[in-house]
């Protein structure tokens, strides 16, 4: 060897030495990247999630004074007792206990009677249509507050905002506080969001009505995708015949899943309300919407169990004598059931969730109490987020943080459901 | 209370099939029959039930609109003069009435008197029709009863038959697929076709103006409306560039991560949580975008701003102060979000499909993994990433909830993503809900709205879907 390619090979090994320094750097640089990629994706979510809670968990408690009512029978009709005005007497009894006077326009009642809920008025009458003999007497009432008292014992509403940009009052606040140094105001759990329907008032309102209307919606959606998603999967796995027929039904199939929810809502707004004429807002037209729009996802997740069922099964039944449709019926559609619920469940926990094509067919409107039927205008949880978000008391703020978590723990009972049955019942072959 | 028919019906289908098996039984005679009793019982059943179900779907299908024609052709001229969605608001509230659930207005004068008989018109009508479509069912049903029933004889294949039929009704269920696309491709262009008719095509299309109130009385100001859909589709547009510019970077460097460097436990801890991202409702990212995002940024670049005016940079500065919580890029940037775990699963499998001979073969040169990565396999997979792109595209566009709760409603011909702009779907859900009246422009404009979007979302699946098939097919 010569001393020139000596000195050539070193060069050569010293390029890729310093080289190779570069590239490594490059390679933890790209792999730092990919986690920073997801740390992003995993930060995200969990920004989201906290934040939701965060703003969510007040929602869960709430406050009410406990206060002795003097039952007057001046002013309580023994024969109709919801028709006093509990709230006035209430409040002014309150001032007189806390030693205020009122003026003669009655403001400092009015603004006490702002502390109070309305909802006053119907725990009051209930008490005194209950045990008609209470008139007259002192009872301690639990008084629920309004939306804004509850606020600013919760640390929403603060002194520290000027007095007027809140909405309480710098006396009613000092009210406030008496009550509170006094003993009376307790704070318990808002058994209320759970057992009430939509109200404008935010301190009664509650997510029963459309947990309900969402249960109906989910009930016609099953009813009918269910059924017709796994026929169709069986027909198209099964026994369609390869032609230009059954191509462009799947070729379909596979579009109808990417049309964007809203386009469903159009349509269940042409086809079902203006042309059907079938009720706005209501359950069965929301179920049937829904039902179409999970319908490809249920095939394509059908399809897909039905393919894992291996051809030795069907072979064993068709050698055995059994004609085609008893080899699909008897043998590989319960081998797939597993994986068709488990496909199912999850295309009905989407299908829980989807708000767009809802506000299309109506449900964005104010819909008090509880749904009683399939035909009457209902709301549903995804609406209701959607209503509440758009409510201007600030106190339906933390109401729409807490129906998120409502349809959250929800979507979580259902997707938890189906990897239970999945791990429970798959089989691989 | 017709609801009393149905056990009538399911009454008269158990009968046909213990009918039609007994028959079979006496009519074979001991003799070996072509198919077992129970065969023939569930073909009977079949021709007696299918009859009745099926006049009974049409019932249930065209019922409603003659009932709305019956009472629409015999209302009191009072009625028939009211406007066409008081008119629908009045028969409503008549059927309710009808139906005894209280009406949903208070009507007054003329009207109030006339509810009452209106109602009962109502009641009647929907119980003559109801009552008229069991009856029809259930004769439907006898007729196939008896028809079957003359038919059982021991050579009658009645399993084959009973499996035709079944592969009948599958086939009819896969149909239903079909139907649904006819239904949105036909609602969509027919209620188009009566919004392009007022308002011409390349106006729609191109016209720079989009202001879509209609006027209560003709001669108010700006009462014709406009509708140049170019500022919503820019908007849309800006909006899914914000929305990739998220998601096309996180979306494809966490799928490398996980199907290249990452080990089996990270795996199979990070894939799920990147799923329970997917699983959120958009209505939830829209509230997490209008309370959480949108004020922060807001407050960021007004703080910005504040820094910069009265330096060389003041109108910057100005322009900053201004900005207003709805910014494009709130919108944008939290859908960006939405889609990660999308355009990740989506790239993850297209990685993934990149066969194994490639990376060894890459390796065996003395490439690093982020060489092999970059210079191996993305190219190799880059078709089926650019498709994987577009579907997310598709996806970005046609999102609903998020920019209607947090994108403006100011139709603005932008590409800032400071600014406030509106887009396609946000117009649809604002035309569309609250009090309408069907047949003005402003409603109908929706489903013009509809049909682009549809047919935009449509061809970029169609392109997307064939890139990814052609794809996989080249390392299958």
């Amino acid at each position: 060897m010569t001393e020139a390619t000596n000195g050539h090979d070193r060069t050569r090994a010293e390029r890729l030495r310093s080289g190779l320094k570069r590239r490594y750097a490059k390679e933890r640089r790209f792999r730092a990247y990919g986690l920073l990629a997801i740390a992003v994706a995993v930060g995200f979510l969990v920004l989201l999630l906290g934040r939701i809670v965060e703003q969510g968990h007040t929602a869960f408690y709430t406050h009410s004074v406990t206060v002795p009512v003097y039952m007057d029978p001046a002013r309580i009709d023994r024969g109709y007792p919801q028709g006093t005005n509990f709230e006035q007497l209430v409040a002014e009894q309150q001032l007189r206990r806390l030693g205020i006077a009122d003026d003669a326009t009655g403001s400092k009642a009015t603004a006490m009677r702002g502390l109070f809920s309305s909802e006053l008025k119907f725990v009051a009458a209930g008490r005194i249509a209950r045990q008609p003999g209470l008139v007259g007497q002192t009872v301690t009432l639990a008084a629920p507050l309004s939306d804004d008292a509850d606020l600013y014992f919760k640390g929403k509403i603060t002194r520290a905002t000027p007095a007027e940009q809140r909405r309480l009052s710098n006396e009613q606040i000092a009210w406030l506080d008496r009550m509170r140094d006094e003993g009376q105001v307790s704070a318990h759990f808002n058994a209320g969001l759970f057992t009430r329907g939509d109200s404008t008032e935010p301190e009664l309102a509650g997510v029963l009505g459309a947990v309900i209307g969402s249960a109906l919606m989910l009930l016609v959606t099953a009813l009918i995708a269910i059924p017709l998603g796994v026929g169709a999967a069986l027909y198209l796995e099964e026994f369609a015949p390869r032609n230009r027929l059954t191509d462009l039904i799947e070729v379909n199939i596979n579009n109808l899943a990417a049309v964007p929810s809203i386009i469903y809502g159009l349509l269940g707004l042409a086809l079902f309300i203006n042309w059907m004429h079938l009720p706005r807002a209501s359950p069965l037209v929301g179920g049937l919407v829904l039902a179409l729009m999970a319908l490809p996802t249920i095939i394509i997740a059908t399809r897909s169990s039905l393919k894992a069922v291996p051809p030795s099964i069907r072979e064993a039944a068709l050698a055995m004598g059994a004609s085609k449709t008893q080899t699909v019926f008897q043998h590989t559609l319960p081998l797939a059931m597993p994986g068709v619920m488990t496909g199912a469940i999850i295309s009905m926990a989407h299908a829980l969730g989807e708000t767009a094509p809802l506000l299309l067919i109506g449900m964005i409107s104010f819909v008090p109490g509880l749904p009683h039927s399939l035909v009457e205008p209902t709301g549903a949880l995804p609406s209701l987020v959607y209503i509440w978000e758009n409510a201007s008391e600030r106190a339906f703020h933390e109401r729409t943080a807490a129906a998120i978590l409502v349809l959250l723990a929800f979507m979580i009972v259902m997707n938890a459901a189906a990897i239970v049955l999945r791990r429970r019942f798959e089989r691989r072959w | 209370m017709t609801w009393l028919f149905l056990p009538i019906l399911i009454v008269a289908a158990v009968a046909a099939y213990l009918g039609g098996r007994g028959l079979a039984r006496r009519r074979a005679a001991g003799a070996r029959a072509h198919s077992r009793p129970g065969q023939h019982g569930a073909y009977a059943l079949i021709w007696t039930a299918a009859p009745a179900l099926l006049v009974l779907f049409l019932s249930a299908v065209f019922a409603p609109t003659i009932e709305h024609q019956l009472m629409a052709a015999g209302s009191p001229d009072a009625v028939q003069s009211l406007e066409p969605f008081r008119r629908q608001a009045f028969q409503a509230d008549a059927a309710a009435v009808g139906a005894g659930r209280p009406a949903a207005q208070i009507w007054p004068a003329p009207y109030a008197e006339l509810l009452p008989a209106e109602g009962r018109r109502a009641a009647r009508i929907h119980l003559m029709l109801s009552l008229g479509g069991w009856v029809a069912a259930l004769l439907a049903g006898a007729l196939g009863g008896l028809f079957v029933f003359s038919r059982i004889r021991p050579d009658l294949r009645a399993r084959n038959r009973v499996e035709g039929w079944i592969v009948g009704a599958l086939f009819a269920c896969s149909a239903v697929a079909v139907l649904t696309t006819i239904g949105i491709v036909a609602s969509l262009v027919f209620d188009s076709s009566r919004f392009f008719a007022s308002v011409p095509i390349t106006e729609f299309l191109f016209g720079t103006q989009w202001s879509p109130q209609t006027a209560i009385r003709a001669d108010q100001v700006g009462s014709s409306g406009a509708f140049g859909a170019l500022p919503l589709f820019t908007g849309t547009f800006l909006i899914m560039l914000i929305a990739m510019a998220v998601a096309a970077p996180v979306g494809l460097f966490s799928a490398i991560y996980l199907s290249e460097y990452a080990g089996p436990v990270f795996r199979a801890t990070v894939k799920p949580i990147l799923e329970i991202l997917a699983g959120v409702p958009t209505v939830v990212y829209g509230f997490f975008a209008a309370l959480t995002v949108g004020p922060a940024l807001r407050g960021f670049f007004n703080g910005v701003g504040a820094l910069l005016v009265g330096g060389p940079l003041d109108p910057v500065g100005q322009y900053l102060m201004l900005v207003q919580n709805q910014m494009a890029l709130v919108a944008g940037g939290v859908m960006g979000i939405m889609l990660i775990p999308f355009v990740s699963s989506l790239s993850d499998d297209i990685i993934n499909a990149v066969p194994q001979s490639l990376r060894d073969g890459s390796y065996a040169m003395g490439a690093t993994k982020s060489e092999t990565v970059s210079r191996v396999l993305l190219p190799a997979a880059l078709p089926g990433v650019a498709g994987a792109m577009l579907l997310a595209m598709s996806r970005a566009i046609g999102e609903t909830m998020i920019v209607t709760m947090a994108a403006g409603l100011a139709a603005r011909l932008t590409l800032n993503p400071l600014d406030t702009v509106t887009t396609v779907t946000v117009q649809i859900v604002t035309l569309l809900t609250g009090d309408q009246e069907f047949d003005s422009p402003k409603t109908l404009a929706a489903f013009g709205l509809g049909l682009t979007l549809f047919l935009v979302t449509l061809l970029l699946n169609i392109v997307a879907q064939r890139i990814v098939i052609t794809y996989r097919q080249q390392y299958d």
